[in-house]
C-alpha cells in the first residue's frame, strides 16, 4: 500500500512533471490566465492520463512493440474527443476559452511519457494511480501559475473581484505583463526556484 | 569622515565571527567597503598595480558620465511643463520644477533596487556587490516623468531579481536590469507609458493646459503622420507642444522636445559617450557599429519607402537623434557585462542592435520605440556571437598547425 501510494504523492512533489522533468510547459503557458480553464483543463487531463494509462496497461502484453505510439495515440486520442465533446456540451464558455489546447492534449508530453515509462510495464491498478498522481502534480502547478496570474493579471479570482474598485481609484493598474505568455513562464521558474528552496535534495551539485 | 572611519573600526569586532552580531556580517561588510575601500595606496616605488580600477570605480564613472543627461532631463522636464501651461518662468524655476519631479523616481530606484540587494545579501550572506549603483541610476532616465512611483519601484524590484540576482548577481546577468525594468513597465504598464499625456510633467489631471497642446513624443508624431500630411507639409512636421512650434534637427540634437526623462538630449549623450569612451569603459566599437546599423537600416528603408508606411520616408539622420537611440547605443548596449566580450563580435553585437531598433520602430505600429527591444534579444544573443567567434578563431589556428 505504502508502494501505491507513493504512486500518487511522489508525481504531487519530489517528481512533479513540470516543475522537475519540464514537461507539459506549453499548455501551462498556454490556459493559466485564467484560474476557472487551468482547472477544467486539468481535471481534463486528470480523466485522459489515468484511463489512458489503463487501457494501456492492460494491453501492454498484446501490443507489438513497434506499433505502439500508434496505439497509444489512439488511445488518448479517442479520450480526448470524449473530453472535448463532453466540456462543449457542458462547459461551452470555458471551452472555447480552452479552444485548441484540449485538442492538444493528445500531444501533452506527460501523458506519453507516463504512459511509454510506466503503464507499458505495470500492472492497471499502479498504473491508473500513477496517471492519477501525475495529473494531480501538473494541475497543482497549473492551479498555483492560474492563481498568480489571474490575482496580479486581472484583478480577480475566477472571475470574481478580489481588488477592490478603490485600489484603482487611487490609481492602482492590473499588471498587464501577467497575461501575456512570458510570464507564466517567470512564474513557473519562480515555483520551481521556491520548490528548491524548500527541498535541498533537489539541488544537484555542479 | 576620519570619525566615521574610526567609529566603524570600533565596531568592527561585534560583526566578525562568534561577535554579538555576526549575522549582519555580510551587511555591515557592505557598508565597509562602499565607504572606504579600496583604502590602501601602494608604495611609491617598486613592482604595484597603476591603476586599481575595480567595478565600484568602473560604475562611478558611468553615473559620473550620466549626469549631464540628468541635469539636462531635469530642466528639460521643467521646460515642458510650464510650455504645456503656457507660462514663461525663466530657467531657475523649470530647472526646480523637473528637479522636485524628478528626485523621487531616482530616489524609489535607488531604494526599492539597493533594499531588494540587500535582502539577498542577508539571506545568502554573500559580500554586497555594486552592481546597482548604475542601474538605479539609467532607470529614472529611461521612463517617462509622469510614471507612478509605485510602479517605478515594483519594476526596480522585478528587474534586481529576475534579471540579476535568479542568474547569481552583479557580472552575471543575461539582460540589462534597467532595460528589463523598462520593459516590464512597457508591457504591464501600457497606459502610463505610452500616449501623449505622460511625457509632459502634470498633463493627465491638470486643467489649465494650453489649448491644443499636445504631449506626443515626436517618434508617435511621426508613426501618426499620414500621406496627405506628408504630401502637404512637404515632409515631416513634428511639433514640440504647440502647432507652430516645430521641431527642427537642431532642436532634436540639443534636445529640448518631449520624451523620456534622459533620452532627449544627444548632445548631453555624447559628452556622456566621450567621458565613456576617454575611460575605456565603454567599447567605441559597439557604439559606432550600431549608428552604422542604424543609418544603414534609415537608408535602405527611405529608399524602399512604400505609400502604405510614411514612417519609412524620415530620413535615417533622424532615427539617430529621435528616441531612445542615442541613449540606449551609449549607455545600455555598451553594459560590459551583457555586450559581446570579443573584438569582432562587438562589431557585429552593435551593428545588429542599429539594425534590429530601426527595423521594430519603423515596421512594427505598435512599437514606435525599438531600441529597447534590440538591446534585449541582442544581449540574449551576445554569448552566441562570442562563441562562434571563438570557435571560428580555434578552427583556424588548428588549420596553420596542421598545415
Amino acid at each position: 500500500m505504502g508502494k501505491n501510494l507513493k504512486l500518487i504523492t511522489d508525481p504531487i512533489n519530489l517528481n512533479n512533471p513540470i516543475t522537475i522533468q519540464v514537461l507539459g510547459i506549453c499548455s501551462a503557458l498556454a490556459v493559466t490566465v485564467k484560474l476557472m480553464p487551468a482547472i477544467v483543463m486539468s481535471i481534463s487531463v486528470l480523466f485522459v492520463m489515468s484511463f489512458a494509462n489503463v487501457i494501456i496497461s492492460l494491453l501492454r502484453n498484446t501490443i507489438p512493440s513497434r506499433i505502439r505510439i500508434i496505439v497509444q495515440l489512439v488511445v488518448i486520442a479517442a479520450l480526448v474527443i470524449l473530453v472535448d465533446q463532453v466540456l462543449k456540451a457542458y462547459v461551452y464558455n470555458i471551452s472555447k476559452q480552452l479552444s485548441v489546447f484540449v485538442g492538444l492534449i493528445i500531444t501533452n508530453c506527460i501523458i506519453m511519457g507516463r504512459l511509454e515509462a510506466f503503464a507499458l510495464g505495470n500492472k492497471p491498478l499502479p498504473a491508473f494511480l500513477d496517471g492519477i498522481g501525475n495529473a494531480a502534480g501538473y494541475a497543482i502547478i497549473m492551479i498555483i501559475v492560474a492563481f498568480f496570474r489571474e490575482f496580479f493579471g486581472s484583478g480577480t479570482i475566477a472571475e470574481i473581484q478580489i481588488i477592490p474598485q478603490g485600489f484603482y481609484d487611487l490609481g492602482y493598474f492590473d499588471n498587464g505583463l501577467m497575461i501575456l505568455p512570458p510570464m507564466a513562464l517567470i512564474v513557473v521558474g519562480i515555483v520551481i526556484w521556491v520548490q528548491r528552496a524548500r527541498t535541498p535534495e533537489l539541488v544537484e551539485e555542479n | 569622515m576620519k570619525a566615521l572611519e574610526k567609529y566603524i573600526e570600533k565596531i568592527k569586532p561585534n560583526f566578525e565571527k562568534g561577535g554579538k552580531y555576526e549575522r549582519w556580517h555580510a551587511i555591515f561588510e557592505s557598508f565597509e567597503t562602499f565607504l572606504f575601500v579600496p583604502g590602501n595606496t601602494t608604495p611609491r616605488r617598486g613592482a604595484h598595480i597603476r591603476d586599481a580600477m575595480d567595478s565600484k570605480r568602473l560604475m562611478s564613472v558611468v553615473v559620473i558620465a550620466l549626469i549631464p543627461v540628468l541635469l539636462f532631463g531635469m530642466w528639460n522636464v521643467g521646460f515642458h511643463h510650464f510650455l504645456s501651461i503656457g507660462e514663461d518662468v525663466g530657467f531657475i524655476q523649470e530647472f526646480f520644477h523637473g528637479f522636485v519631479r524628478v528626485m523621487p523616481i531616482i530616489l524609489v530606484s535607488y531604494i526599492a533596487g539597493l533594499g531588494t540587494e540587500f535582502i539577498f545579501v542577508y539571506i545568502k550572506n554573500k559580500e554586497i556587490e555594486e552592481g546597482f549603483l548604475v542601474s538605479g541610476m539609467i532607470i529614472p532616465l529611461i521612463v517617462p516623468v509622469d510614471v507612478p512611483l509605485w510602479m517605478v519601484a515594483i519594476a526596480t524590484i522585478f528587474a534586481v531579481i529576475i534579471g540579476k540576482e535568479v542568474f547569481g548577481g552583479t557580472g552575471m546577468n543575461i539582460v540589462n536590469p534597467a532595460l528589463l525594468a523598462r520593459a516590464f513597465l512597457f508591457f504591464a504598464y501600457p497606459s502610463k507609458m505610452s500616449g501623449d499625456k505622460v511625457w509632459i510633467s502634470e498633463m493627465e489631471n491638470s486643467q489649465n493646459i494650453v489649448d491644443g497642446f499636445s504631449g506626443a513624443t515626436p517618434l508617435a508624431q511621426v508613426a501618426g503622420t499620414t500621406n496627405e500630411q506628408l504630401a502637404t507639409n512637404g515632409g515631416f512636421k513634428i511639433i514640440n507642444g504647440v502647432q507652430d512650434n516645430v521641431i527642427s534637427t537642431w532642436d532634436m540634437f540639443m534636445g529640448w522636445i518631449p520624451g523620456s526623462i534622459g533620452e532627449t538630449s544627444v548632445l548631453m549623450i555624447l559628452i556622456g559617450a566621450a567621458i565613456l569612451i576617454f575611460t575605456g569603459i565603454a567599447s567605441w566599437k559597439i557604439i559606432l557599429s550600431a549608428v552604422i546599423g542604424g543609418s544603414l537600416m534609415g537608408i535602405l528603408l527611405n529608399i524602399f519607402a512604400t505609400e502604405g508606411n510614411p514612417y519609412m520616408a524620415l530620413p535615417f539622420y533622424d532615427h539617430l537623434l529621435l528616441g531612445g537611440f542615442a541613449f540606449g547605443v551609449v549607455f545600455m548596449a555598451t553594459d560590459p557585462v551583457t555586450a559581446t566580450q570579443t573584438e569582432k563580435g562587438k562589431w557585429i553585437y552593435g551593428f545588429l542592435i542599429g539594425f534590429i531598433a530601426i527595423i521594430v520602430r519603423v515596421l512594427n505600429p505598435a512599437y514606435p520605440e525599438g531600441v529597447m527591444l534590440a538591446i534585449l534579444l541582442m544581449n540574449v544573443f551576445a554569448p552566441l556571437i562570442d562563441h562562434y567567434i571563438i570557435r571560428a578563431n580555434v578552427k583556424k589556428r588548428l588549420k596553420r598547425i596542421r598545415a
